[in-house]
């Protein structure tokens, strides 16, 4: 089906090949997240094909043990917070940057994103230090502070996407007809940025949602994310219960997903450059 | 005849002058309003972020506890010509201070810094407080030389003096597996504790191996993607980006359930007769590097995929009909166009890998541990922030080096999320 209808017997089974490996491929890619799944449903404390039965026991623990709930209810808090931090000000810079004439641009960009290429651990460590001589070391607004800058990059990057595209004569026209730069904002701008803000805000959201290593070292176990309930789960006995977790976590990491596609279609249809 | 305009007044030339004054005054009032608008995101990364990086920065060359907790054998010691064993005063004031620091609870404090650069150093600062504890005065040098004859060695004092001074390499040496000796030339460290320089080249390879896998796997699945019809490719690029936006921790824990000896590939491979016992798939090399190849995948992926996107498959037809085999068309037409997607992905998985932590500390063997390991452990465990400090501190320039080379090869801002 891929080869092209002039294609010799040799380059089809080339093709054929092809599609082999990546078929594969796409199994290595999705298998394993797809195995783990069913056995969140396992009636049974081990892992093993076939299901020796089914049972929602799993999902009754994490929903009424008090360690799991009160670790996503943590979790909740902490990327609730951090994402309003991190979106606010993120969009704030990309639309700073985008206006061309700041100066140092490129460096203070390289600044702006560098949470996201210098290795975790060491963002943790630093903070460790750092945040222990002010206080914030097991604390709420400690976690929720360090998560905000990681989760920071990736606003600057979605939202300076949406910005290249954005026609800036939509703000002039607005502001020789009457409008305040505020009511141009508001009325203009950020309808049309709104889709590269909200995946901006939604990779935020994942990232102190699936952040460990900082929240191993920042936060005291009233603070326990659910990440790190899974990370000390899976250290000291895989329980079905992790399992069950994990299976949460693929489905909402799936409605993520269709989020985003669907926001970029706006924004395309909003740019008008839909195919 | 012409008057002259008068200073203020409206010639023409003082209205050019002023316009663009104004012009210029415009243009820096937008400047100033762009920047107020970046300077939030700013000031909050540099204090927050780039502010405790610096000082973790710094602490890897502080040396303060021998300086703080030893200030008169620190005095006494900066008249010593470092020849032979110091004489009564040094030992004198020595014991002064370790009357001070047993006080203080200190003493473990500086035995443990001696320590790193005298293995043993610490239990005998713990026998020498009890020594002055006892009490009874001076002499003291020959009380302390016969209570354990190292106090005697001239090569222990040097390093204490050099203990004392306010900054030191030590750190920076050790993660290099090098030392100064005594009389302060640097030379390569104890093999015993020659441990860092491994570690470094094993993060480098297994950031390499997880590279080189996911370029293999990754770009064929890029060129499909490229070139299906996009409603097909969509359907499949959801196969991509769920395992991108599921949690490493989901996908960890689904290896482990995979991999474990009693598990899922274990059975299959039983099933099909491939061995006839269960295989160690897991806490090893092996299983480090499938982890981290499939949670970096992705990252591989998406941009080969989108530079693949943007090149015309015209140019492939060009080719053969110019007389191009397939394979020639391919290599030599379709794939110089795919490198800059490869730089990009293949650096953004380099840098990425070089600081995993979570994954080979869970899927990993004892000999799989990356730098980011080992500085949890000197902070977590070891409390010797010096050295995890210095250890993060190289592997930051690392990390740093290659991103400024990913900047300068493909942009930061030409980065595509989703």
């Amino acid at each position: 089906m891929l080869a092209p209808s002039y294609a010799t017997p040799r380059e089809k089974l080339a093709y054929f090949l092809f599609a082999v490996f990546c078929t594969l491929v796409f199994l290595f890619l999705i298998g394993p997240i797809l195995v783990i799944m069913p056995l969140s449903f396992s009636s049974e404390p081990w892992f093993t094909y076939p299901l020796p039965g089914l049972s929602l026991r799993w999902y009754v623990d994490f929903f009424t043990d008090d360690r799991w709930r009160i670790a996503l209810q943590n979790s909740g808090i902490v990327a609730v917070f951090s994402t309003l931090i991190a979106t606010a000000l993120g969009t704030l810079a990309a639309l700073g940057l985008s206006r061309g004439n700041v100066p140092f641009a490129g460096l203070i960009l390289s600044i702006l994103i560098s949470p996201m290429i210098v290795p975790v651990v060491i963002v943790a460590v630093a903070m460790f230090f750092g945040f222990a001589a002010v206080g914030l070391n097991n604390t709420y607004i400690g976690l929720i502070l360090a998560h905000a800058i990681l989760g920071t990059p990736f606003v600057v990057i979605t939202v300076t996407a949406t910005l290249t595209g954005f026609d800036r004569s939509l703000t002039r026209a607005a502001a020789s007809l009457g409008a305040s730069p505020w009511t141009a904002f508001r009325t203009v701008t950020l309808p049309l940025i709104a889709p590269g803000v909200t995946s901006g805000a939604l990779f935020a959201f994942v990232t102190s949602w699936d952040e460990v290593v900082v929240a191993l070292f920042l936060a005291s176990p009233d603070q326990r994310t659910l990440p790190r309930q899974m990370f000390s789960g899976i250290r000291e006995q895989i329980s079905p219960t992790i399992t069950a977790a994990a299976t949460l976590l693929v489905v909402f990491a799936a409605l993520l997903m269709l989020t985003l596609e669907l926001l970029r279609r706006r924004s395309e249809r909003l740019r008008g450059t839909a195919g | 005849m012409a008057v002259a305009a008068l200073p203020g007044e409206a010639g023409p030339d003082a209205d050019r002058i002023s316009l663009k004054t104004k012009l210029r005054r415009a243009e820096r009032m937008n400047r100033a309003r762009s920047f107020s608008l970046v300077a939030p995101l700013l000031v909050f990364v540099l204090a927050v972020f780039a502010l405790p990086i610096g000082l973790m920065l710094v602490r890897s060359v502080e040396n303060t506890e021998v300086r703080e907790t030893m200030p008169r054998t620190m005095a006494a010691l900066a008249a010593w010509d470092g020849r032979e064993t110091p004489g009564e005063a040094v030992f004198a004031a020595f014991a002064d201070d370790l009357v001070q620091t047993q006080k203080d609870r200190t003493t473990a404090l500086v035995g443990k810094r001696i320590n790193y650069e005298v293995p043993g150093a610490r239990s005998r600062f713990l026998k020498a407080g009890r020594l002055v504890d006892a009490g009874g005065g001076g002499p003291w040098k020959e009380k302390f030389i016969a209570s354990d004859a190292e106090w005697g060695s001239v090569e222990f004092w040097a390093i204490m003096k050099r203990a004392g001074n306010s900054f030191t390499p030590y750190y920076l040496l050790t993660a290099l597996d090098l030392r100064q000796d005594a009389a302060g030339a640097v030379t390569a460290n104890y093999p015993d504790q020659s441990i860092f320089i491994d570690i470094f080249i094993r993060t480098l390879t297994i950031s390499l191996v997880v590279t080189l896998a996911t370029l293999v796997l990754g770009y064929p699945v890029a060129h499909l993607l490229a070139i299906l019809p996009p409603a097909r490719a969509n359907v499949l690029m959801i196969l991509v980006l769920l395992p991108f936006t599921t949690s490493i921790l989901v996908r960890t824990t689904a290896w482990i359930v995979l991999l474990q000896s009693n598990g899922v590939l274990n059975d299959i491979l039983l099933a099909l007769h491939l061995t006839t016992e269960r295989v160690q798939l897991i806490f090893n090399r092996f299983g480090t590097v499938l982890a981290m190849t499939h949670i970096q995948l992705p990252f591989t992926i998406l941009p080969i995929y989108s530079v693949m996107k943007s090149i015309p498959a015209s140019h492939l037809r060009a080719a053969r009909s110019l007389g191009a085999g397939p394979l020639t068309a391919f290599v030599s037409v379709y794939m110089p166009q795919t490198l800059p997607g490869v730089g990009a992905g293949c650096l953004l998985t380099f840098i990425l890998s070089l600081g995993y932590y979570i994954t080979p500390a869970l899927v990993g063997g004892p000999q799989d541990q990356m730098v980011s390991y080992f500085v949890a452990l000197y902070t977590n465990r070891e409390m010797n922030w010096g050295q995890a400090s210095a250890l993060g501190g190289l592997l930051l320039m690392m990390t740093l080096v290659l991103y400024a080379v990913f900047n300068r090869v493909v942009g930061i801002d030409k980065v595509k999320l989703g």
